[in-house]
């Protein structure tokens, strides 16, 4: 049987507490300039009480709840990713000594931070964390410093219980109840999850315990004990959560969709609407690549060299001496979408989209991936016809 | 999640990436020091680099990988390595780091004009190799063209160490002017001495001039090799891969015995930094030597 607890809202300052004496740097949604982000949450006080959000296609708008939730709103406007992968980070840093005939040496910039305890992430974000781990970490060649700040994570997710109208997690198969366990790994998804319960007058926290460690933690907030009445309860309200789900994307078939679209007259209608602004890769919490920048002194003496988020629509992202490989914007939307929702499958084992709905809400132009992928379904015969999107 | 590090429980089968081999490197994104002993200029926009390592011993690699050269201060660039990978120089002797670069961007600019003694970072072995044993009790077929010889070098050195394993050996090179011809006087020295048949071309030729003008792909149809269990090995711009592959499918030669090196923005050299990218690969770390097999559908779209 499932070790199941109850927290009121007053034990979330005593969680808190605990993580922080426990050595953690406790990260959650917060809010900052009417927008819920992810940031350092030292007290309940940093959580978004009462604050709700509206996300519809280039459209974003906190609002006033009418109940006192900490978590009644959708994907915050950026997810946990920088948290394991800064938008900047030290790779190296070198010093150059004219005497020695031009001579440098390099250093190591080692990550030395405290363990992150990750408190009310959403299943959609959890699950590009673990999309991460396969990207960024189980590889031949791991990225060193995400596999540093990942080391000793612990994860009190919050099952979501309130999609925007841009989220499709439930079509995506990641949520908005996340899995017990990684697929790829097998290693258990969470420490702790959370319900968010609020009906009538009661307010309470539905606690399933994922690990020895979330148990732990459980034990030290004192939580009291639930039942299995508790966990339907959970259970039935991220049914309802993803049966108000508008937005789809047919995972079955998108990857093959994809695949079979590379010639598709549907580029030269995206790109007409978009503005290769960027924004869709820099909130999506898979995308992962980057670029180096070297930032060197007046005297070239010391030099660092930087690691940067970078995105596949920028002109200079495929440059090579003579011209970009993907040129035209078509190329570079045709890239974006297809690594996401197909060729990612053929290098990962999964698809690189987890239906968190960012790229529709921050997309100035309100593209729409869903949009796209039904219409690609559509022009090339492969789609299923059940994978409508909200047009 | 807390309960086993990050990185345990690396059990996926369905990847397919991170086909090249790995590094023992605690942190592949560190570069290792050289200095650098002679710039050799080779054409008028072409230069050689030679290097040995500061400290440490130098490092090993096979014929195809490529390295991630660092001019202090100024950026990185992938090159191939074009150096025996016996690590020995022509009269045997240990040899220095060879990379063959051309002149066309603010880091190679400041590789090729750095004085002897500079020291510049160098990080790998990276990437996937060209394998020539492959082909050994058959044919082989060397296209290239311009500078694409550099990154062959290494496997042309590989077959000429065992000669006699292999039948007719092919070197088909175009350049695009007489002037611009790489390592002739070693091509030469192959045909003499190692039972090489090179053939050269130029696209634009000087008045007067005496050798053949013409596309490298018009060698090709003319060779001598038996197209059906040849190797062909293809090293140079897209816009010459693309009609060599194809002049070679044309003749017989399965696409399966054709490897290409291809070419793309890299930034680390081991699948991490995304701009490699063509569809499912990585070209570092899925390339940069791939068979045409499984290159000609990507090739043929533009701009993928």
């Amino acid at each position: 049987m499932d070790d199941i607890r109850i927290l009121a809202p007053s034990d979330l300052d005593t969680l808190i507490a605990e993580l922080r004496e426990r050595g953690f740097r406790v990260v959650g949604p917060t809010l900052r300039d009417e927008t819920i982000v992810t940031g350092d949450i030292r007290s309940a006080s940093d959580l978004p009480r009462g604050i709700g959000d509206i996300q519809e296609a280039a459209t974003y708008r906190t609002r006033q709840r009418d109940d006192d939730a900490y978590f009644g709103f959708a994907a915050p406007a950026q997810s946990t990713k920088p948290v394991f992968f800064p938008s900047e980070e030290v790779v190296w840093r070198g010093k150059r000594d004219h005497d020695q005939g031009g001579h440098f040496t390099a250093e190591r910039d080692t990550a030395n931070a405290s363990p992150v305890a990750l408190l009310g992430v959403r299943s959609c974000d959890l699950r590009a964390v673990q999309i991460h781990d396969q990207v960024l970490a189980h590889r031949q060649f791991k990225d060193v410093h995400y596999t540093a700040r990942r080391d000793g994570t612990l994860v009190i997710a919050v099952a979501c219980g309130v999609p925007a109208a841009t989220c499709f997690c439930a079509s995506m198969g990641t949520g908005p109840r996340p899995a017990a366990t990684d697929p790829q790994t097998g290693q258990p998804s969470y420490d702790l999850l959370l319900t968010e319960v609020i009906d009538g007058d009661t307010h309470h926290f539905v606690a399933e315990v994922g690990t020895d460690a979330g148990r732990d933690i459980a034990d030290a907030v004192a939580a009291s004990k639930g039942t299995a009445k508790d966990q339907a309860q959970a259970i039935d309200i991220t049914n309802a959560a993803a049966a108000s789900q508008t937005r789809a994307i047919d995972r079955n078939t998108v990857h093959d969709v994809l695949r079979a679209s590379a010639e598709s007259s549907r580029w030269e209608d995206v790109a007409n609407r978009c503005l290769g602004c960027t924004n869709c890769t820099m909130v999506c919490p898979t995308c992962f690549c980057t670029t180096m920048s070297d930032v060197s002194d007046l005297a070239g003496e010391n030099a660092e060299r930087h690691r940067v988020w970078d995105s596949c629509f920028s002109a200079n992202f495929s440059y090579i001496h003579g011209g970009p490989t993907r040129e035209s914007l078509k190329a570079r939307y045709r890239q974006w979408i297809t690594h996401k929702l197909s060729s990612w499958e053929d290098q990962f084992g999964m698809l690189g989209c987890v239906g968190c709905g960012r790229c529709i809400t921050w997309c100035p132009a309100g593209i729409d991936i869903t949009e796209e992928a039904a219409a690609l379904g559509r022009m090339s015969g492969l789609g299923s016809t059940a994978s409508a999107a909200s047009t | 999640m807390t309960t086993a590090p990050v990185d345990a429980g690396i059990t996926d089968s369905a990847r397919v990436t991170d086909s090249a081999p790995g590094t023992d490197s605690p942190d592949p994104m560190v570069p290792r020091r050289y200095a650098i002993t002679k710039v050799r200029e080779d054409t008028r926009d072409t230069f050689t680099l030679l290097l040995e390592p500061v400290d440490g011993p130098p490092l090993t690699f096979r014929a195809g990988q490529f390295t991630m050269l660092h001019a202090f201060g100024v950026g990185e660039v992938p090159i191939s390595i074009s150096g025996d990978p016996r690590g020995l120089d022509d009269d045997g002797n240990p040899a220095p780091l060879e990379h063959t670069i051309r002149n066309v961007g603010a880091v190679t600019r400041a590789l090729v004009n750095a004085p002897p003694g500079t020291q510049v970072g160098v990080r790998g072995p990276f990437g996937t190799t060209w394998d020539v044993a492959d082909a050994v009790g058959n044919d082989v077929v060397f296209v290239t063209g311009g500078i694409g010889l550099a990154p062959l070098r290494p496997a042309i050195l590989d077959v000429l160490a065992e000669r006699e394993r292999y039948g007719k050996v092919l070197l088909l090179y175009g350049s695009r002017t007489p002037d611009d011809i790489l390592y002739g006087a070693q091509m030469r020295r192959w045909a003499d001495l190692n039972d090489v048949n090179v053939q050269r071309t130029v696209d634009n030729a000087p008045y007067g001039y005496k050798g053949r003008v013409g596309y490298v792909t018009e060698l090709i149809a003319r060779a001598g090799f038996d197209p059906r269990s040849a190797w062909a090995f293809v090293c140079g711009p897209e816009a010459m891969m693309r009609p060599a592959a194809s002049s070679l499918t044309g003749r017989g030669v399965p696409a399966s015995h054709i490897r290409l090196s291809m070419e793309r923005s890299m930034k680390c050299g081991i699948g991490l930094c995304g701009h490699c990218q063509l569809r499912e690969l990585f070209i570092c770390v899925d390339g940069p030597v791939l068979d045409y097999a499984r290159l000609e559908p990507l090739m043929n779209v533009r701009e993928l």
